[in-house]
């Protein structure tokens, strides 16, 4: 019976996670449009735009391989099921151990990898740009994510994304100059990594300027929506993400009892909600920067973890 | 016992080298030598095997041959035994597939005697168990396989490559010589148990893993002893340049774990320093090398020096917790390091095998020449993804396993208690995080370009998939990359016996856990499941596309690619492989290899095209290599009057020597 409570749990977050992520996307470019006294497109034109490129047909460049079939699933995949072991209403669900924070980081990798590779298979200087231009801005929000999984592990003396969360919510963690480096350093990653302004723009299509929307320009239809749902969900994953560490309100406890439960999925709402609005806010002011300022960007978010590091290292304090 | 079957095998594979000599020119020769191999190699792979799962005791036999006064000592034992499954099966994955490879040699007679030659050379590398043996089989290692580099004697820089791979393997030998002549002390105890009974003081350990770092470090590829290696194994035929750096490499590293974790006892703090201060600049610096070059074996030769890197950062890990009595620690960063060993010996080899076919197929290694190979060669461009994405350590492959446990080893250091280990580790664990994403690019680029877009040469427009036993070879170790990847339990445990010895302690038993996780410290720590999360992405996958191809729709349409509007007028416009790694030259290239791009516009009216040109400095060959090889030059120079003398000056200089040798000594204390 318990097996099966946890299971039904545990799929309730992967059901949960897959049908939040539009919405999420919905709702941050409602509160852009607002902010820009624009009317803006409904909250649940995301999932129309998902269906009706569902049921559209697929056009495949002349030279695309089997390979570019295969990779919208594989990503849509690797990203689902990232998003999935991120906690989000309840701790210790049942694969919880399956990976850790690092290992999460690196299934998105492999997204990213068969992204990457998928730019490079019509063979076009779009899909090129977009390919080079996404692994050179990988290149640095990896180790600078790493390094910030390596300071949060080192305070919760874990990897283990329910045990962080569970430490960060306990009153051992207090005020940390080397937390509040590595939120900084994880907002700008965050940011990074979802294309987002300023590192790229979800809704441009200038070729000088872009570069996720550059990879997948051939994709069409049913490929394409995966694509989008794929972004979408690692979008709320990463605001999952930074409100398990560092806003652990709310979350259930491993427990069997439904009023936490119900607490939990209401406080995550709320949190994806404040969240998305501080995205928003913080896309209308500011500006896209050139590409080849990313890597000063980034680079700041890489010391910055890095420091961070350094001063856990140095003494247990900070 | 073990060790006599694994003898025997040696001396067959030395038997094959002159019988490779009499069948040269008839028709079934490589067939014949390449399949003994495989059969010689699969039978001592099985011995190393059974040792290392069934044997934790040693086994030993000395032989009267070497030193008068010595004998011959060979040994297995558990880290001997792992080295020699790692080797062994690369060996066997080589035959197998040099099998399908050897038959397009132009001459194969330069190499079939020499290839079983090398692998019995490197086998005995392992099997030595003093100093004499070690050397000379270390030496017969380092001859044989530089004999394979010039195999293709035609081509300059291949005579080039040999030349200074010879010149760094004496040099390699040199320093080796020096460090065991200086444990074995003055009266000349070179048996490694009378190494190990002798305690050398602070001063002569310290000189002596200064020297085994400089000496396997060199054969490794540790920067900056690495310059031999991007000339010398791309230029050896393909399944060579597999063993070279999928495997000789490994052995280099058993000298190195051999005489700093066993002969010397125990480490100073400082050893780890010198070492995880190695390890990190040279992985990000092979990583970063390995993006710029477009010949594709030279790609993969530089991505070893990378992977080399991370070995020895993990080494030096395990050094630090071991001078600091940390067992377990030293446990998990030691696992980790032969974990990479083993898995990097699997990919590296799988993705010479790749570029090997490549070439056959297509007759050009230039990575500008190639592009859409995928629909030429489907298979080999499977096993090759397979093999990109394992080294680029993503999950759910193997590569990935061994990344995670050195940086779950990164995580228990700041229990040391050292202020330099303290500043020092956090730093190279960031180096390590950096060449694991530049090595995700690298990998992108090289499999994006060979394999994807459309071909940008007609020999690639026209290859041919290749031969069914270079696919089986690559298709085993494909496969075994996966099974190292979904089930690292099983590697892990089977690699106790060895840490046990080196380290002390061990990693927890694994495979007892539930459902395969691994588990390196305890759960609520962390965990990582291999065998779920590729299950888990093969299940949501394989539902979404049969959930959409049900419900949504699961009609193809095909049409050219969008150009703006403009009709793509040549393959040529496609991203090359230097305009990919454009961006990352300019973020860390300017600092590393003063790269410097200069355009030239031709004036308005003018037909002229327009040229970009980029310059890039290889530093340290300028900085350490030219400064000594002019010095070199310079001295022979003005010693080349010497040569030129009357025998009255001759007979001076020889009476001149003689009293001088003959003060020293008198003065001598």
């Amino acid at each position: 019976m318990a097996v099966i409570y946890d299971f039904a749990l545990q799929g309730a977050q992967m059901l949960l996670v897959l049908l939040m992520a539009p919405l999420l996307t919905g709702f941050v470019r409602k509160v852009k449009a607002r902010l820009l006294s624009r009317q803006g497109p409904p909250l649940l034109q995301p999932y129309r735009d998902l269906l009706r490129l569902m049921c559209k047909d697929v056009v495949l460049a002349d030279n695309a391989s089997w390979l570019f079939r295969v990779i919208p699933y594989l990503v849509f995949a690797a990203t689902w099921v990232a998003a999935s072991l991120v906690p989000t209403f309840r701790s210790g669900l049942m694969f919880s151990w399956t990976a850790d924070l690092i290992a999460i980081i690196a299934v998105l990798g492999s997204a990213r990898f068969f992204l990457a590779l998928a730019g490079m298979d019509a063979g076009t200087s779009f899909g090129g740009i977009g390919s080079s231009r996404e692994v050179m801005i990988s290149s640095l929000a990896e180790p600078a994510m790493l390094m910030i999984v390596f300071v949060i592990a080192l305070i919760a003396g874990s990897t283990q994304l329910s045990t962080m969360a569970a430490f960060m919510n306990s009153a051992e963690v207090g005020l940390r100059v080397s937390l509040g480096l590595a939120l900084i350093a994880l907002v700008i990653v965050a940011v990074a990594e979802n294309a987002r302004i300023p590192v790229d723009n979800p809704a441009t299509h200038l070729e000088l300027t872009m570069v996720h929307e550059a990879m997948v320009l051939e994709y069409s239809g049913r490929h394409l929506a995966l694509i989008e749902l794929a972004a979408s969900l690692k979008l709320l994953l990463y605001v999952s993400l930074i409100a398990c560490l560092f806003a652990p309100w709310g979350i259930s406890p491993a427990i069997v009892a439904a009023v936490p439960i119900l607490i939990g999925v209401a406080a995550y709402i709320g949190k994806l909600g404040v969240l998305g609005a501080f995205l928003a806010v913080f896309e209308t002011a500011i500006a896209k920067m050139r590409v080849f300022r990313v890597p000063e960007f980034l680079g700041a978010a890489l010391m910055l973890a890095l420091l961070a590091t350094l001063l856990r290292f140095v003494s247990r304090s900070f | 016992m073990m060790v006599t079957v694994a003898l025997f095998g040696v001396l067959t594979l030395v038997a094959l080298a002159p019988i490779a000599i009499a069948l040269s020119g008839k028709p079934n020769a490589t067939g014949f030598v390449y399949g003994a191999c495989l059969i010689v190699t699969l039978v001592m792979f099985l011995v190393a095997l059974h040792s290392l799962l069934e044997q934790p005791a040693a086994s030993t036999i000395t032989l009267p041959l070497g030193l008068p006064w010595l004998g011959a000592h060979f040994r297995i034992d558990p880290l001997s035994a792992f080295f020699l499954v790692v080797v062994n099966l690369g060996a066997a994955a080589a035959s197998l597939f040099a099998l399908g490879y050897g038959r397009h040699e132009e001459a194969p007679q330069r190499v079939l005697p020499f290839f079983p030659l090398y692998l019995a050379a490197m086998n005995l590398v392992v099997l030595a168990d003093d100093a004499f043996s070690f050397l000379l089989s270390w030496e017969l290692m380092s001859l044989s396989s530089w004999a394979l580099v010039i195999a293709d004697h035609r081509r300059a820089e291949n005579m080039r490559a040999g030349y200074v791979y010879l010149l760094m393997a004496s040099f390699g030998t040199l320093t080796l010589l020096l460090a065991f002549g200086l444990m074995a002390g003055g009266d000349g105890a070179y048996a490694f148990d009378a190494i190990r009974a002798a305690h050398p003081t602070i001063s002569t350990a310290a000189l002596v893993l200064i020297l085994a770092l400089i000496g396997a470090g060199s054969k490794a590829g540790l920067v900056p002893l690495h310059a031999w290696l991007p000339l010398a194994h791309p230029a050896a035929p393909s399944h060579v340049s597999a063993l070279m750096s999928g495997v000789m490499t490994k052995v280099a590293v058993y000298g190195f774990i051999r005489i700093a974790f066993d002969l010397l006892g125990a480490p100073q703090w400082w050893w780890s320093l010198v070492v995880l201060a190695l390890g990190g600049v040279t992985a990000v610096m092979g990583v970063l090398y390995a993006l710029m070059q477009r010949d594709l074996k030279r790609v993969l030769a530089y991505s070893t020096i990378e992977n080399i890197g991370l070995i020895f950062a993990s080494l030096g890990l395990a050094l630090a917790f071991k001078a600091y009595a940390m067992d377990v620690a030293a446990a998990l960063a030691l696992t980790a390091a032969l974990l990479h060993v083993f898995n990097h010996s699997l990919f590296k080899s799988l993705l010479f095998f790749g570029a090997g076919s490549v070439l056959t197929a297509t007759g050009t290694r230039d990575m500008e020449k190639l592009g859409g190979l995928i629909h030429r060669m489907p298979q080999t461009a499977f096993v090759f993804l397979i093999g990109c994405t394992a080294i680029s350590a993503l999950p759910p492959l193997n590569g990935f396993v061994s990344e995670w446990l050195s940086f779950q080893a990164i995580l228990l250091s700041p229990q040391l208690p050292s202020w330099g280990l303290k500043l020092m580790v956090p730093a190279v664990g960031a180096l390590l995080a950096l060449s694991a994403a530049l090595a995700a690019a690298c990998f992108v680029r090289a499999f994006g370009i060979v394999f994807l877009g459309r071909p940008r040469s007609s020999e690639a427009a026209a290859a041919q998939e290749t031969d069914t036993n270079s696919l089986a070879a690559m298709y085993a170790l494909a496969a075994t990359c996966l099974i190292a990847g979904i089930l690292p339990g099983i590697f892990i445990d089977a690699l106790a016996p060895v840490v046990q010895v080196l380290a002390g302690a061990r990693m927890p038993v694994q495979t007892g856990a539930e459902w395969m996780s691994i588990v390196p410290i305890a759960e609520s720590r962390s965990s990582y499941n291999g065998l779920l999360v590729f299950a888990f992405m093969v299940i949501t996958g394989t539902a979404t596309a049969f959930a959409i191809h049900r419900f949504a729709s699961d009609k193809i349409r095909r049409g050219p690619a969008w150009g703006c509007g403009y009709p793509d007028a040549s393959p040529l416009t496609q991203y090359s492989a230097s305009s990919f790694a454009q961006p990352i030259r300019r973020v860390f290239g300017s600092l590393v290899f003063r790269a410097r791009e200069i355009g030239t516009m031709p004036p308005p009216g003018s037909r002229a095209p327009a040229t970009l040109t980029v310059q890039l400095r290889d530093l340290i060959w300028d900085t350490l290599y030219a400064p000594i090889a002019t010095a070199v030059g310079n001295i022979a120079e003005r010693l080349n009057y010497l040569q030129f003398l009357t025998i009255r000056s001759y007979l001076t200089l020889v009476f001149a020597a003689l009293v001088i040798l003959l003060t020293v000594l008198a003065t001598w204390p």
